[in-house]
């Protein structure tokens, strides 16, 4: 299923060939859609930017000598009552880059120790009330992990910057997926005026 | 008038705000055309948009700190 959208400004054709392909190699790693579709300036500007930007929120959200909090802690997934990590949702639009952190809460859920020194690893789980039903082994695989209110001090400001860059870049990997799904918005909006006024044109034409 | 809300806000903070916007402007353009030319001179607009954007609520948020704190 080969594609192509036409570029307003030049009148060129740009290649799309598999859109749905194209989009999802686009959430894979940024721009690499558009490297499989030939769109190779682009391709690099949407990597570059994305990854920049998504790398530099992990490294804000790492620690140093002095904090040993581990690396990008600020990209995780945690899903309980006493931590839903919402932010995640938009940090995953960047696709491989986070998902480390799904491997990381999978293995916490079923007892095993975080990896890489706790790359990407949820907190460890605090409350009042002990583990709920079902959680003992994601507790036990986590005792050795900071707590969330640990990387917010260790961490301080810079733990919600590094949410913020790298959700950001999550979010802006949409806008780059639907530019390798459907091509630029303006060529859409034209190619839409265009199939208007030719149905206009066959409507006039047709024999009363 | 009291300027210590002013003056306790690190506005060193603002520097990260800089590597946000070019990302957005040059991505957000990125998406309205294909030529390289246009990307940036779309980015460009946007980011003194967003920037322009930021500086209005910027002094917005000043000035009712200073309302606040007399």
């Amino acid at each position: 299923m080969n594609k192509v959208a036409v570029n307003p400004q030049s009148q060129d054709t740009i290649p799309l060939k598999d859109p749905v392909l194209a989009a999802f190699l686009a959430w894979l790693v940024p721009g690499l859609g558009h490297l499989y579709q030939g769109r190779t300036a682009k391709a690099v500007l949407f990597f570059v930017c994305l990854m920049g930007t998504f790398l530099y929120g992990c490294y804000l959200g790492s620690g140093d000598a002095e904090h040993k909090v581990g690396c990008a802690r600020v990209v995780y997934f945690q899903w309980d009552d006493d931590d839903i990590r919402f932010s995640y949702f938009g940090q995953v639009g960047i696709g491989l880059p986070a998902l480390p952190a799904l491997v990381q809460a999978f293995r916490a859920r079923h007892g095993k120790e975080p990896l890489f020194g706790g790359l990407m690893a949820p907190p460890r789980p605090v409350s009042a009330t002990g583990p709920a039903h079902g959680e003992d082994l994601a507790w036990k695989a986590l005792a050795d992990q900071p707590t969330l209110d640990d990387l917010h001090y260790q961490l301080r400001g810079y733990f919600e910057l590094g949410t913020v860059y790298t959700l950001i870049a999550g979010l802006l990997n949409v806008l780059a997926i639907y530019d390798a799904w459907g091509g630029p918005v303006f060529t859409q909006a034209k190619r839409e005026d265009e199939d208007q006024q030719s149905r206009k044109k066959e409507g006039k034409e047709k024999p009363r | 008038m009291n300027h210590l809300p002013l003056a306790a806000f690190p506005v060193n903070l603002l520097w990260y705000a800089l590597p946000l916007v070019v990302a957005v402007s040059l991505v957000y353009a990125a998406t309205r055309h294909e030529d390289m030319a246009p990307i940036l001179a779309h980015a460009f607009r946007v980011g003194v948009w967003i920037v322009g954007f930021m500086a209005v609520v910027f002094v917005i948020v000043v000035a009712m700190l200073w309302w606040v704190s007399d």
